[in-house]
């Protein structure tokens, strides 16, 4: 008789405590997302020198969001940054690597990795301003 | 009842980035719609004056003047693009016959003139019309030269320019219940300036740490009090508001007030606070109350209370399940604005899918319109919509896994007397009316 009580409590606390777990996850979707998003991306959370990289958004001109963390976990650069930060030593490597490479003709690409292809002046794209009507004037 | 009645733009789907809406603002009368885009241009539009005729529907807005505000530069000491976009622009209240406004990109504000002109001088001596000048032996009479009626022409100047004052991107321009001086915001400053003098400013907050290691939050926007020239408003990516009185200090780096929910810990999660990261603060037209807006809701605060909003709007909660996809397609960090109706009954914001809410503070009732070529007759009475959560979907809803996350309406704006409302997509701009009978 004992033992089939014993048997049948673990049983209902086992019961309880998913019950109360799912609850959990219930009320709590942002966790269940939490929890995806770890899946996806196991190096988020740790920290890796936050603000540094708070600072290169700084220095790089684009709007500063406070999530360093985040963003660097992502994986993903940076959308809309063309520029890239370089200081005389730098440029004067790049370069030199550069004159063995053919000059891109749009522009630097958006999609190498920072500091491996330092743009020079000259082949920055020509921003024109648009001497275009706005079609909603249209 | 609200009804579609115009829509601006271009209809092909292929957007050019120049095209993208990036803010809107009607001026202090309603009569003039300002429009900036990324490209740089400012079109601002003008309501016809009332069809006595055609006393169902208020005046058509009509294209008044385009210009080129700002124009793409380059920072060569830091080798950094600055874009023309135009993130803010603020009308200045007329004093005289022209109209001022400024206008602002990530660094540089514009204090542009746009003036009428509508008479032009006739019959000079030395000139012909077309302006060559005249061979002086030639001239055997002289004559007055007089003013004859030409047709409109609108023109806009820019009559102050106020650069190198920021660092880090301008997010937010007010114009002071003075209306002689302004204040500009960047992710760390507040600069005050006055609108005469352009080689200086003060900076009067400035929350950059000396520790740049030390950095957590930064400023997303900041208002002016509508009616008390020493009293400002600014938001904080922490979901944080203060109020701060420029009486106390020059440096107004402590807060008068502050204004902050608490959290409740135990729902704290890696979104937190993302979520709560405020993209716009505005003042009611009283100035009693002032209205935020984070990711998922709308909120008033009443200015005498601090410690928590005397009303929660959800804009699209439904969204909260979805937070993982939103975080990897960088939907996460948009930033919507909100505003108030002239009378500060009702207030609007806008959402994904291009549709835009309405909350209704006095009958708490809420509403969800699409801005959509779909319904593009004039006086064609726009249908409420609903975002199904999860489960059946009723005929007529639309699941929130079918919502298009690239059709977001940021940008919206309020008349300050009518019930007309202009709503920005990415690249057009549509224009409702409530129904008048």
């Amino acid at each position: 008789m004992s033992q089939k009580q014993d048997e049948e409590n673990p049983a209902e606390e086992t019961g309880e405590e998913k019950q109360d777990t799912q609850e959990k996850e219930g009320i709590l979707p942002e966790r269940a997302e939490e929890a995806k998003l770890k899946a996806k991306y196991p190096s988020l959370g740790q920290k890796p020198g936050g603000s540094d990289f708070l600072m290169k958004r700084l220095q790089k001109g684009v709007s500063i969001i406070s999530y360093p963390l985040l963003l660097e976990s992502k994986g993903i650069l940076m959308k809309s940054v063309e520029q890239k930060y370089f200081d005389s030593g730098d440029y004067n490597m790049a370069k030199a690597k550069m004159k063995n490479k053919q000059l891109p003709s749009t522009g630097p690409d958006k999609n190498l990795v920072t500091g491996d292809h330092i743009p020079t002046p000259q082949d920055l794209p020509q921003r024109k301003s648009s001497l275009v009507t706005s079609k909603l004037a249209g | 009842m609200w009804c579609f009645s115009q829509v601006k733009g271009a209809v092909d789907d292929d957007v050019a980035e120049a095209d993208i809406i990036s803010t809107v603002e009607f001026n202090h009368s309603g009569e003039l719609l300002a429009t900036g885009d990324k490209g740089g241009r400012v079109v601002i539009f003008q309501q016809e004056q009332e069809n006595k005729i055609q006393s169902h529907s208020r005046g058509e807005y009509n294209v008044y003047s385009t210009f080129q505000s700002h124009e793409p530069e380059f920072d060569y000491l830091k080798s950094l693009e600055i874009e023309e976009k135009i993130n803010k622009i603020r009308w200045l209240p007329q004093k005289n016959a022209a109209q001022f406004l400024l206008s602002t990109n990530d660094k540089t504000i514009k204090l542009w003139k746009i003036s009428e002109r509508d008479k032009r001088p006739e019959g000079y001596n030395l000139k012909e019309e077309d302006g060559r000048y005249r061979d002086p032996t030639t001239v055997t009479t002289l004559r007055v030269p007089v003013f004859r009626p030409m047709d409109l022409m609108v023109e806009a100047s820019p009559r102050r320019i106020f650069a190198n004052a920021h660092t880090y991107h301008i997010n937010s321009i007010s114009i002071n219940s003075d209306y002689e001086t302004y204040l500009s915001a960047d992710d760390l400053r507040i600069n005050l300036w006055h609108l005469e003098i352009t080689d200086r400013s003060f900076n009067i907050v400035d929350i950059k740490p000396a520790n740049m290691e030390e950095l957590t939050e930064v400023i997303t926007a900041a208002e002016f009090h509508p009616n008390s020239c020493n009293t400002f408003v600014y938001s904080s990516s922490k979901g944080t508001i203060r109020l701060c009185d420029m009486r106390a200090s020059a440096l107004c780096d402590r807060h008068s007030k502050l204004f902050e929910e608490p959290e409740d810990p135990s729902n704290r999660s890696f979104f937190s606070e993302i979520i709560s990261s405020i993209s716009d603060v505005k003042f009611s037209h009283s100035g009693r109350y002032m209205m935020t807006r984070d990711y998922l809701s709308v909120k008033i605060w009443d200015l005498n209370m601090e410690n928590r909003p005397v009303e929660t709007y959800q804009v699209h909660e439904y969204l909260r399940s979805k937070l993982c996809s939103l975080y990897e397609n960088d939907c996460i960090f948009d930033k919507f604005e909100c505003c108030w109706n002239g009378s500060d009954s009702v207030v609007m914001t806008g959402s994904y899918n291009n549709f835009f809410r309405m909350f209704d503070r006095n009958t708490k009732r809420d509403i969800t319109l699409e801005a959509s070529r779909e319904n593009n007759k004039p006086r064609t009475v726009l249908k409420p919509r609903k975002v199904c959560a999860s489960g059946k979907r009723k005929k007529d809803e639309i699941s929130v896994d079918s919502l298009d996350f690239n059709k977001k309406i940021l940008h919206t704006a309020w008349h300050p007397k009518e019930n007309i409302i202009a709503v920005a997509t990415t690249n057009n701009l549509y224009i409702f009316q409530d129904k008048v009978n």
